[in-house]
């Protein structure tokens, strides 16, 4: 095993600067009423640096910087846009471990994960996107002989993202690259739990990219995030985050006639029907970990497995042979490479789940391993820790209907087909869910079933650049990812001319 | 008359049963934005990252409407209006078994929660309604 330095120690990889002021227009810009706030690391929950605490004023800046730096770069040819998009992948990749620390830092996620999915995922998002706009065409369309239909993409313009805090890179790349690639100029407000780590990413790019195409603000969200959403001076306003905000962010979209997209999370069902468990195979140690998946992010994850449902033929093996993986899992000190589950995101994160849990216990599910807040002693003792937690119960229970956003999955039988796709759907959500089967027949029926924006089909947790991802039912509203993602950054131009000399003959 | 003040009037609000109370800290921190803000309102959230959380705002901020269920209202020791505290009648439903209590702890919350400046986050705690109600 080994452990990265902690950001700005001796030996580390990168270091914090000790304050960071808003990114507006190319430069550091103080905020103007002067506050800043503490970041705390949820490793010790010790603070590492201190955040520009924006205010409309400060908002009121970067939207002007954006809209200076919008026309210059939204006629930039895209072949230049996706060299710069490309170059930031680059850069990127050439400092993946800085970025895995930076975030593993903030976060306090596993810096494995960060290593090995957060960044690379990030590295292959602009790439993704430098290619699917060099590929995107416009079309046209043959009304008659002499009549001609155009049909261009174009900019939005100025766009608003607000970005959640548990990938705090990655879901800034997941709507950065499309809204660069489009043509738009961005202004960014990450979350007030994680806004640092964005400010490391941008010190590393700020080189690549024209003044004011990308401007970060920080702050709280009633003091910079409500001016954002509601200004009318923003094209359209991206949100990750739950449901309240989200309905604000449509009420105040809804004002300025503006569009949004929303991805407002899940509580994602992990279905494994009988046949996973008939052979002791590659495939059974697959849908193993696919059940443990719950765990992944410290369960900080929109799509998190948190409903695992078993058929009742396999249930109390698959369910003990679940437990066993799950007490396998390593807990510590997020920048150890070996550990697998870190830290929760903030204090109030990690009482949340714990309300929950408590909850759960008095709804009558049963705790088949963790439950308790892990306490880990020594420099981790002020950090946010909880126990990867099963819970056994039934789906009517609180802890089967929200979001814990823990590395908790309550856990339930189903008698057949039919059964599961009830249990499945039986939620306000419908973001992710997952099937387990070897039968393809029985896997496509229940994917075609189950309404979710996505079905991880005897796979969990995969997030290619190429396959669009977003919610049914109470999860929100529009895609991200996949190249359809650049529709919900454009705007459709169509030139309708005639090439006739002949006028109409009306008047 | 704000959008809230509206709805209330419109609706039969929920329940005889007491639905949601609150602790004393989170009694001095609802007198605290109250008289930073002035009249208060609560929307309980559900979904990613902070859902679960109770949302709090300038009455009237949030538009509820005939998807949301009043639980109750807050009456708070020197504060004059009762704050109404509303969820989405779908999240309700799924709810409704449980008596809430909001509470704060130490955090920085996200959303447009009007609290998270003063470096705590509300909460809520649960326990299972009693038979006869409350």
């Amino acid at each position: 095993m080994s452990r990265y330095a902690a950001p700005g120690s001796d030996g580390a990889v990168m270091k914090y600067k000790s304050r960071y002021d808003h990114w507006i227009g190319g430069t550091y810009v103080a905020p103007k009423q002067g506050g800043y706030f503490e970041n705390p690391t949820p490793v010790t929950g010790a603070s590492f640096t201190e955040i520009a605490r924006g205010t409309a004023e400060d908002v009121e800046r970067a939207i002007d910087a954006a809209h200076d730096a919008a026309p210059g770069w939204a006629r930039t040819p895209a072949a230049e846009r996706a060299a710069v998009l490309n170059r930031i992948a680059q850069r990127m990749e050439d400092h993946l471990e800085e970025l895995a620390v930076a975030e593993s830092w903030e976060n306090g996620k596993p810096v494995r994960e960060a290593l090995a999915a957060d960044i690379p995922l990030a590295i292959d998002h602009f790439r993704y996107f430098a290619g699917a706009i060099r590929a995107q065409e416009g079309s046209l369309s043959e009304i008659d002989e002499d009549t001609v239909a155009y049909h261009f993409h174009e900019p939005l313009g100025v766009v608003a993202q607000i970005i959640p805090w548990n990938f705090p890179i990655l879901m800034a790349v997941w709507k950065l690259a499309p809204a660069l690639a489009a043509g738009n100029a961005v202004v960014i407000k990450p979350a007030e739990q994680t806004p640092a780590s964005v400010h490391f990413f941008m010190s590393l790019v700020a080189d690549l990219l024209p003044p004011g195409v990308v401007n970060i603000v920080n702050g709280f969200g009633a003091e910079a995030g409500k001016p954002l959403a509601s200004s009318p001076r923003v094209a359209k306003v991206a949100f990750t985050g739950e449901t309240t905000t989200g309905r604000l962010i449509m009420q105040y979209a809804s004002e300025n006639l503006k569009p949004v997209t929303l991805e407002l999370g899940g509580k994602s069902p992990n279905i494994f029907f009988d046949d996973v468990s008939t052979a002791d195979d590659d495939f059974y140690d697959k849908a193993m970990e696919g059940f443990t998946m719950f765990a992944l992010n410290q369960g900080e994850v929109c799509t998190c497995p948190s409903r695992a449902l078993i058929q009742q033929g396999h249930y109390r093996d698959f369910l003990d042979a679940g437990v066993a993986r799950t007490e396998k899992i390593v807990q510590g000190h997020p920048l150890d490479t070996e550990t697998m589950v870190g830290a929760q995101a903030s204090n109030d994160q990690m009482e949340k789940i714990l309300s929950y849990l408590d909850i759960g216990k008095q709804e009558g599910a049963k705790a088949l391993t963790g439950g308790t807040r892990a306490e880990l002693g020594g420099e981790l003792e002020g950090g946010y820790y909880v126990r990867p937690t099963i819970l056994e119960g039934s789906n009517s229970m609180r802890v089967f209907q929200e979001e814990i956003f823990g590395p908790v999955v309550a856990v339930t039988g189903f008698s057949d087909f039919d059964d599961a796709m009830a249990t499945a759907n039986d939620t306000l959500y419908g973001l992710g869910a997952g099937v387990w089967s070897r039968d393809g027949n029985t896997a496509y029926r229940a994917g075609r079933a189950i309404q979710a924006g996505r079905v991880w089909t005897n796979c969990y947790h995969a997030y290619p650049a190429h396959a669009a991802f977003g919610g049914y039912k109470q999860s929100g509203i529009g895609r991200e990812n996949h190249r359809m993602m650049l529709d919900h950054y454009q705007q459709t131009k169509n030139l309708l001319v005639s090439y006739s000399p002949k006028k109409l003959g009306f008047f | 008359m704000s959008s809230a003040d509206q709805a209330e009037g419109e609706r039969t609000a929920a329940p005889v049963p007491e639905r949601v109370g609150f602790t004393e800290e989170a009694a001095t921190m609802i007198r605290r934005l109250t008289q930073q803000h002035g009249p208060l309102m609560f929307h309980q959230s559900g979904g990613c990252c902070d859902g679960s959380s109770p949302m709090c705002y300038q009455l009237g901020e949030l538009r509820t409407g005939d998807s949301d269920v009043l639980l109750g209202r807050l009456a708070v020791d020197g504060v004059d209006e009762p704050v109404p505290f509303w969820m989405s009648a779908s999240q309700f439903a799924y709810w409704s078994h449980t008596h809430l209590t909001v509470d704060v702890v130490p955090g920085r919350g996200s959303g447009f929660s009007l609290e998270a400046p003063e470096g705590v986050r509300f909460l809520i705690r649960s326990r299972l309604m009693e038979e006869d109600g409350g």
